[in-house]
């Protein structure tokens, strides 16, 4: 079957589906050692894998089930398929992938996870003391705000 | 008989060799052809120069009364096992290092963070709140039931008294009032006191560790906070 054909065919029936895989779509790993990192699909082999490439952030070469990773919104721009690892690395830094990535709260939200995972019992005591310190002094100003507009 | 010889068994109780072997090792059918050649002619005389046989020759009444001895007992008493095994000291746990604050799981103390000063001769660590910090005395625990913590104070210039081993620890004997009304109800019962010596030692320390503790920024608040787990966390997945 012509690939093209059936990804057209795809889009035909879920046309409300927002991420598509697609050759060039930028996924997350949730699955094994490489968890969290961001790869590139580079070619489709079937509907249940793919094959993803993520020379800017460690992932090697490989073939992956879908099902252990996760489509983002970002999408490579003119990304021929079954593109080299060299080249796909002098793509993603000519189209910014990495900052792009970077900058969506979902990443933010994964390098905060893992800072916090990494704390120490005593940053942990630190934490918890500042988030008090934090509460006390944005209550206040809810309770200023409050009285004002009353 | 039991089996003295060593090479004679593979592991207590089990003989290297079979039974036949054995009667052919002792060679005690030359002695009992002798026994019934002396039985016959009555006069022993020039023995066979062969090697078992004249260990048999040593003893002639033995050789003579062998027939006594000619059953082996049922059970071979067993040798028991040489123990290699040597006491060594307890190693002290690579994330443990003196001035690491730990996290006691047992005890009356369970769940207060302390600060460790050394290990005791009995492997054991020496520990402390500090007292004024947070109520834990200089203490005695087993390194299996603490959590070493990354965090460290340096606790290069605290001098211990050299007093502090594992004796010191030591429970003194007190005289009982035993089976009468008085003590049952615990009447006359002298309210136990900290011993003076012991007061003095744990404010020694006390003194030298507080204005390290306090020269870190909430070091004071985090000792005295105590441990536990909330709602997610897994001790086994977190970093201490």
């Amino acid at each position: 079957m012509d690939l093209r054909s059936s990804t057209i065919t795809i889009i035909y029936h879920y046309v409300t589906a927002k991420r598509l895989v697609q050759v060039g779509r930028v996924v997350v790993l949730n699955h094994g050692s490489n968890t969290g990192r961001i790869a590139v699909i580079v070619d489709i082999l079937d509907h249940n894998r793919a094959l993803i490439d993520g020379p800017t952030t460690g992932v090697h070469r490989q073939i992956i089930s879908f099902s252990h990773v996760t489509l983002t919104d970002i999408v490579m721009n003119k990304l021929p398929r079954t593109i080299g690892t060299t080249a796909l690395k002098r793509a993603i830094k000519a189209q910014h992938i990495d900052e792009a990535w970077n900058k969506t709260a979902w990443a933010q939200k994964l390098a905060v996870r893992n800072i916090r995972g990494g704390l120490s019992d005593f940053d942990r005591f630190k934490v918890m003391r500042l988030k008090k310190q934090q509460r006390v002094i944005v209550q206040a100003q809810i309770n200023t705000l409050k009285k004002s507009s009353a | 008989m039991a089996i003295k010889s060593d090479k004679a068994q593979i592991i207590p109780g089990v003989s290297r060799y079979s039974r036949s072997q054995r009667y052919s090792k002792r060679g005690l059918y030359l002695i009992k052809k002798k026994a019934a050649e002396t039985k016959k002619e009555a006069a022993p005389k020039s023995a066979p120069p062969a090697r078992a046989a004249h260990a048999a020759n040593k003893d002639l009444v033995e050789s003579l009364t062998y027939s006594k001895s000619r059953f082996y007992p049922a059970d071979t008493v067993s040798k028991p096992k040489a123990n290699h095994k040597a006491v060594r000291p307890t190693k002290l746990r690579s994330s443990i290092k003196p001035g690491s604050v730990l996290i006691l799981l047992a005890g009356r103390f369970r769940g207060k963070r302390v600060v460790f000063l050394k290990q005791l001769e009995s492997g054991l660590l020496l520990v402390t709140g500090p007292y004024r910090v947070n109520g834990v005395p200089l203490r005695r625990v087993n390194q299996a039931y603490t959590i070493a913590t990354s965090t460290q104070i340096d606790i290069s210039g605290v001098k211990i008294d050299s007093s502090i081993n594992d004796s010191y620890f030591a429970h003194e004997k007190e005289e009982k009032l035993k089976g009468t009304e008085e003590e049952f109800f615990g009447e006359g019962a002298k309210k136990r006191e900290a011993p003076a010596n012991k007061v003095a030692i744990q404010k020694e320390v006390d003194n030298q560790l507080i204005p390290i503790i306090a020269a870190q920024p909430l070091m004071k608040s985090y000792l005295k906070s105590s441990f536990s787990l909330t709602k997610g966390q897994a001790p086994h997945l977190m970093k201490f």
